[in-house]
């Protein structure tokens, strides 16, 4: 015999029959399951970081002190990215009679590459979203330039050796940077003017930027990271602002749960598939073998089935997914970020790959011991393939590592997933066992149709488990994800209250506190706090100085190589928690300080160390003391160290705090200007709202991709349904002869799946819960407050979706006529 | 007499005048294949009064699965009527004809057909269940003690051995106190010996119980037992 030209005829011949249409339609549908989700979030996943992209103007950033080869514009060009220039140093704006400092920004055609400028008519109205930019001679300003100088729009302004008509007020831009030090106003200027203004000396401070934007952005960063020249770095998203890189993380953790629990849960229904097939299979397969086939011939036959079934269940889900996920997208319409990418074709053979993955770790053990099928079949047909335990464990565990991988592309998610899925699932398989028992015992007191229904759940106990656990982990992820977003959101609308801070200010002199302070009170803000801040570079720790301390990570050297802000406070600022070491009392006699424990982890500090901080020719030395937990999302000014009172107090300070003023009381910041004219104002309330829509966004992701585990469950339960058709298909027709009307037929089912969802609900609430609290409390670090509605929501949900779906797939199977109970003998 | 009855003219059309529990009236089943019609069951008349026991025999594919299917009202005839206690089965809906067998019919079947998901109690519990019994548990309980099973009760059909379930099979058909019992090949599943102690326990209750029995068989011993024999040969009573 030949296997290539058996399996063939074999797969033609079940192709034409539809007899391998279950297994086909599992993988097809899993495959396309799997491969929507990873289309789709895939595309919302770039669009985000676009979005996110906001905060650099771009979605990559190459910075230098020296001006940028060209090749850096030209190579992005050729591979289809969105370029544009940025130059910015900081100068003095001049006119007759007055000066002030301002941060020039040159910028060429095509900025901002994400996110848009604000621009307004007068200083302190709200703006309007424009595309335009300065043209020659014009300049933009933010609006402390115009109260500053005593301008009007239309005035005119010199920066260096040329005059500028002062044309728009700005009110916001993407990259307008959060970063509170030297804050001047922003004066935009066209990129052409830049040269005419003498400005770029030798020895000015110049920051060039090449902003970069778009699809491949990714490979090129790779493309030219190698290349780079001392000096020269590159900026992503992830450099961006703290508060949306979480948001991001968090989002992206949310959607690559989903994701994984979707695909394993179509892989439960590819396994069921093609058990149902191979025991089908198993007596040609027997008659194969007496007729004199030998069993490596059998097997390489089948196996060649399963890679036919696999091209062709691949091909058709990569269709189905890149539909699914192209209807998901009208579906969704305007509620998706933007205008989302186009999808990845690279995401194709991947998708195919994925299925041979999940065939080979689901399909090919029943499909072995199908191949395996002993030719005494033919006589005894009890003889069914036994499928090995420990094979089918470790093809299924294989497989699942491989997906895990394939999705999560992150070892430390993979493995944690992996491991709570594994605890998750043993504990599962015991308690769904455990009910089982119980049910068995109280199904006596209830009527014929239930006891059936119920039965049937328990007797068929091994195949109930695994629906049960599958339900029950999917319908916990379900939960799960939803509590966690309900939760994230809810943590949101707490740290984010109608009185938020919306305006930072900052740069405020010693002498201005008391002042700026009764000014805030006399302005409604209650209590203004303001914190002091002094900037300082790191030098020692522990004597040692810091060029020879082995510094773990990038982040770290950034941190050590740039000026630290430091400040000084008798109490920690809300939202910091102390998580090692003690906070001090009064004024300690010795210096203390204390870090923020991320940057303290990065340093390789330890409680009881020493730093030496050098602000303005002077050294101050602290002891370690604590370190703290710092809520980034509080929006009140937030210090990476702050050192015990009195440690500092000498050193050059200024003073910065965050007050909610509603806009229709900006004209006060008018009066704030011009009493206290040092003092920078940043209007975050632009910047809120971004953050906000990201939050929204990142929920919406993780909403599509509910639906979809929510589908690849349903998926299971079809499947399961399909494999017990036959069974089900005479188990009816004998309760039909024995003169149950249909009605009782479809209870007793009905009552079958009600009983398995309920059950489901139940253990998916349970471990929802205790997964909850633990992903709550050390993923995501959150608190955890239990939803009990959520719960409740959940069980509900699980009997009416498990109930309606198995009644709906059964309906047919209940209604076959009795006369099949002689057909069967 | 059924309220049928009157409605249902003469004798010649099939009414239960004569006495006769199960008649059929010129009965046709056709069916349609890749070579055309096929005629499985061509114009087969008969009755089968109360207390009766008949066997119908006859070769493979001679038609006598298909008129047991349809004088038990689990298959439609093509043409034709069947009538049972006076009811015409054929003229109702398969909901009609599941309750009519509820009420009166039992089975015995050749590969037993007990619901693997339940013990043998309640295997037997469900036709009384279905009759809307009063005490369907301990009246399960009896016959299968009857039957000689009162030690299984708790037993799973794949916990017994194949006399056994058929025995479990017995004692279900009799349980509801049905006035007739079909039985297809009831002792074609099992080994000579166990098959003889099965068929005396299905003839001992029948006499017991003065249940009318219909009997398909190939089994010429069995087919002894009865009271009367219809053969059948290519969809035809041949004898």
């Amino acid at each position: 015999m030949s296997p290539l030209r058996h399996s063939l005829r074999t797969f033609g011949r079940e192709w034409r029959s539809g007899e391998l249409a279950m297994l086909l339609a599992a993988v097809a549908l899993s495959v396309g399951a799997m491969s929507a989700v990873a289309l789709f979030t895939d595309r919302v996943r770039t669009a985000m970081a676009q979005q996110a992209g906001e905060a650099l103007a771009a979605d990559l950033v190459v910075e230098s002190r020296d001006p940028l080869p060209e090749r850096f514009v030209t190579e992005a060009r050729a591979a289809g990215l969105g370029t544009a220039r940025v130059t910015f140093f900081p100068s003095v704006a001049t006119t007759e009679g007055a000066s002030q400092l301002v941060e020039v920004r040159a910028v060429s055609a095509g900025y901002p590459l994400r996110g848009q400028l604000r621009v307004a008519d007068e200083p302190y109205a709200r703006g309007a979203a424009t595309t335009a930019l300065p043209a020659r001679g014009e300049l933009w300003a933010e609006p402390r330039l115009f109260i500053a100088l005593g301008l009007e729009p239309g005035d005119k302004v010199r920066l260096g050796a040329s005059e500028f008509t002062l044309s728009r007020v700005l009110d916001y831009l993407p990259d307008q940077g959060w970063n509170f030090i030297d804050v001047a106003p922003t004066a935009l200027i066209n990129d052409a003017d830049l040269a005419a203004t003498g400005l770029l000396g030798p020895a000015s401070r110049v920051n060039h930027r090449v902003l970069i934007a778009g699809d491949e952005v990714a490979t090129y960063k790779s493309s030219i990271e190698k290349g780079l020249v001392r000096g020269q770095r590159l900026l992503d998203v992830r450099d961006g602002r703290p508060e949306l890189r979480n948001a991001i993380d968090r989002a992206g953790r949310f959607l690559g749960l989903a994701a994984l629990v979707a695909v394993l849960l179509s892989s439960v229904a590819v396994a069921m598939a093609a058990r149902r097939w191979s025991r089908r299979e198993a007596d040609a397969a027997a008659i194969l073998k007496c007729l004199g086939a030998r069993q490596s011939a059998v097997l390489i036959a089948y196996a060649l089935i399963v890679l036919w079934i696999a091209l062709a269940a691949g091909l058709a889900g990569a269709v189905l997914g890149w539909g699914a996920q192209a209807g998901l997208v009208a579906l969704l319409g305007d509620l998706l970020p933007g205008q989302l990418p186009a999808p990845s074709l690279m995401a194709l053979p991947g998708t195919l790959g994925l299925g041979a993955v999940v065939l080979a770790g689901f399909a090919l053990p029943p499909v072995y011991a199908l191949g395996r099928t002993p030719p005494l079949r033919v006589l005894r047909r009890d003889l069914t393939p036994q499928l090995g335990a420990t094979l089918a464990t470790v093809a299924a565990l294989g497989a699942i590592v491989a997906l895990l991988w394939w999705q999560a592309r992150d070892p430390r998610i993979a493995s944690f997933v992996l491991g709570g899925l594994g605890a998750v699932v043993g504990a599962f398989a015991l308690i769904a066992w455990l009910a089982l028992r119980a049910l068995a015992k109280v199904r006596g007191r209830v009527g014929v149709a239930w006891r059936y229904g119920v039965a049937n759940v328990v007797r068929r106990g091994r195949e109930s488990v695994a629906q049960l656990t599958a339900f029950g982990i999917g319908i916990a992820v379900l939960l799960l994800l939803g509590a966690v977003r309900t939760n994230l959101l809810e943590e949101w609308k707490a740290t984010l209250p109608a009185d938020a801070p919306n305006r930072f200010l900052v740069n405020i002199q010693p002498a201005e506190v008391a002042p700026l302070r009764d000014f805030l009170v006399a302005q409604g803000v209650v209590a203004p706090r303001l914190e002091p801040m002094v900037r300082a570079r790191l030098v020692e720790i522990d004597g040692v100085p810091v060029e020879k301390v082995t510094l773990a990570d990038g982040r770290a050297r950034n941190f050590v190589e740039r000026e630290a802000n430091l400040s000084w406070r008798a109490e920690p600022q809300d939202g910091n928690k102390v998580v090692e070491g003690k906070w001090w009392a009064g004024t300690p006699a010795e210096a203390e300080v204390s870090f923020e424990v991320e940057i303290a982890q990065a340093l390789g500090l330890k409680l009881g160390q020493r730093v030496t901080y050098e602000m303005a020719g002077e050294r101050v030395t602290a002891t370690v003391t604590s370190f703290r937990e710092v809520d980034w999302d509080s929006f009140k000014p937030n210090f990476f160290i702050v050192f015990s009172p009195g440690a500092l107090e000498q050193a050059p300070a200024t003073w910065l705090t965050s007050i909610h003023l509603p806009h229709e009381r900006s004209r006060a910041l008018l009066d704030l200007t011009r009493r206290f004219p040092s003092v920078t104002v940043i209007d975050t309330d632009v910047i809120l709202q971004q953050v906000r829509d990201v939050i929204g966004r990142a929920s919406l992701t993780v909403e599509f991709v509910f639906l979809f585990t929510l589908g690849a469950g349903v998926l299971v339960l079809l499947a399961a349904v399909q494999a017990s058709r036959d069974e089900r298909r005479f188990e009816s027709a004998v309760l039909r002869t024995l003169g149950a009307r249909q009605r009782t037929v479809l209870i007793g089912v009905a009552s079958e799946f009600v009983t398995l969802g309920l059950l489901a609900g139940v253990l998916a609430v349970l471990a929802a819960g205790t997964a909850e609290y633990l992903l709550a409390t050390y993923a995501f670090e959150m608190k955890w407050n239990p939803d009990p509605s959520v719960a409740a929501i959940g069980a509900l949900a699980g009997v009416l979706l498990v109930g309606a779906t198995g009644v709906f797939a059964t309906r047919k199977v209940v209604t076959s006529p009795p006369v099949e109970t002689l057909r069967r003998g | 007499m059924t309220m049928h009855e009157g409605s249902a003219g003469g004798p010649t059309d099939g009414s239960a005048d004569d006495g006769a529990l199960l008649r059929a009236v010129v009965l046709s089943k056709q069916v349609s294949s890749p070579e055309g019609t096929l005629t499985i069951l061509d114009a087969v008349s008969l009755a089968v009064q109360r207390g009766e026991t008949l066997a119908i025999t006859g070769p493979s594919g001679s038609g006598k699965s298909t008129l047991l299917a349809l004088l038990a009202g689990l298959d439609a005839p093509s043409s034709g009527q069947v009538f049972l206690d006076g009811v015409e089965l054929s003229a109702l809906d398969e909901d009609g004809r599941a309750e009519a067998r509820a009420r009166g019919v039992g089975f015995v079947f050749q590969s037993f057909h007990l619901l693997p998901a339940l013990t043998a109690l309640e295997n037997v519990m469900l036709p009384l269940e279905l009759a809307d019994h009063g005490a369907p548990r301990p009246a399960a309980a009896a016959v299968l003690a009857e039957v000689g099973l009162g030690e299984r009760l708790g037993h799973y059909p794949n916990q017994l051995s194949g006399g056994e379930q058929q025995r479990v099979a017995i004692a279900r058909a009799f349980a509801a106190g049905p006035k007739l019992l079909f039985a297809d090949e009831p002792t074609g599943n099992l080994d000579a010996a166990t098959g003889a102690r099965v068929a005396d326990l299905l003839f001992g209750l029948n006499a017991k119980l003065g249940t009318t029995l219909v009997i398909v068989t190939h089994d010429a011993g069995l087919a002894a037992r009865c009271a009367r024999e219809v053969k059948l040969g290519g969809g035809r009573v041949v004898g």
